[in-house]
């Protein structure tokens, strides 16, 4: 048996990448970059999903992590798609420009 | 310090660095080739915790498939960088810090807080990210949640092309079409 890294390692790494994601999302302007910084935090609560999984030796998380991957590949179709036909409209992908349902 | 640490140590440094590289950098495809990185580490972090078909689905799902479609997006708005970057200290950066830096120490209070975690990664769970492993529960227990899946991504399909349409709406409905 390799000696394994405490589970704390994982969830810290987890833990900081969610914050750094969310930080991205609530800076930056650019939505395709908005959109990537969702994935950032998207994947960091996979990491501490497997690691829960293979530390407690359940397979649940892991398929957990399956679901989040095909929703992620459903949400970036659309999110794509969004801003396809944002950018076609408005020409412009800077998030404070569109203020179409702003009151 | 054993293999594995310096494996893991690694891992994680660059997948740190890469993801503030994603969210600093000024050009979106500096940004993507950055996540591509980012998500190669994760499928190596995946594999220091015997999580193999997961790794492999990390590859082929975000590096392969769903970071092409971000980079095809890239290429057909053609951007470049952003010319007005904000700089300098806003109230919007500032609620953003606030919230990254509550993040950080809730995490860090808490595990200095909270005891050690006593679970080990056993004989046991060396098994649990095999494909068979994975393909027996998947098509036992969560039969329901993977057919759901399934719709959902005929849904995503159907959205994404309706979205993709030159024109929403068809030619009948507009209003100076029915005035002819």
């Amino acid at each position: 048996m390799i000696e394994s890294i405490p589970l704390e390692y994982y969830l810290i790494l987890s833990g900081t990448i969610f914050a750094i994601g969310s930080v991205g999302v609530l800076t930056r302007r650019n939505a395709i970059i908005i959109f990537m910084c969702i994935e950032l935090m998207l994947n960091a609560v996979n990491i501490s999903l497997v690691a829960f999984s293979s530390f407690l030796g359940d397979s649940s998380g892991q398929i957990f992590v399956f679901f989040v991957m095909a929703v992620a590949a459903a949400e970036a179709a659309i999110g794509l798609a969004i801003v396809l036909a944002l950018f076609r409209n408005k020409r412009t992908i800077y998030v404070d420009e569109i203020n179409l349902l702003k009151w | 310090m054993a293999l594995t640490t310096i494996f893991f140590l690694i891992l994680s440094v660059v997948a740190i660095g890469t993801a503030i590289g994603t969210v600093a950098s000024r050009h979106p495809v500096v940004s993507a080739m950055n996540l591509v990185l980012h998500f190669l580490m994760l499928a190596g972090l995946y594999l220091t915790l015997n999580a193999e078909f997961i790794a492999v689905l990390q590859i082929l799902v975000y590096a392969g498939a769903i970071m092409v479609l971000v980079v095809f997006v890239i290429l057909l708005l053609n951007l470049g960088k952003e010319d007005s970057l904000e700089t300098g200290f806003t109230a919007r950066k500032g609620v953003a810090m606030t919230f990254g830096a509550a993040f950080v120490i809730q995490i860090l209070i808490l595990f200095t807080s909270a005891g050690s975690f006593t679970h080990e990664i056993t004989d046991k769970s060396v098994n649990v990210g095999q494909v068979k492993n994975l393909g027996y529960i998947l098509f036992t227990k969560y039969l329901f949640p993977f057919e759901y899946i399934a719709l959902l991504l005929l849904v995503a399909v159907v959205g994404a092309l309706l979205l993709g349409k030159k024109k929403l709406f068809l030619e009948r409905d507009l209003p100076e079409k029915s005035l002819k």
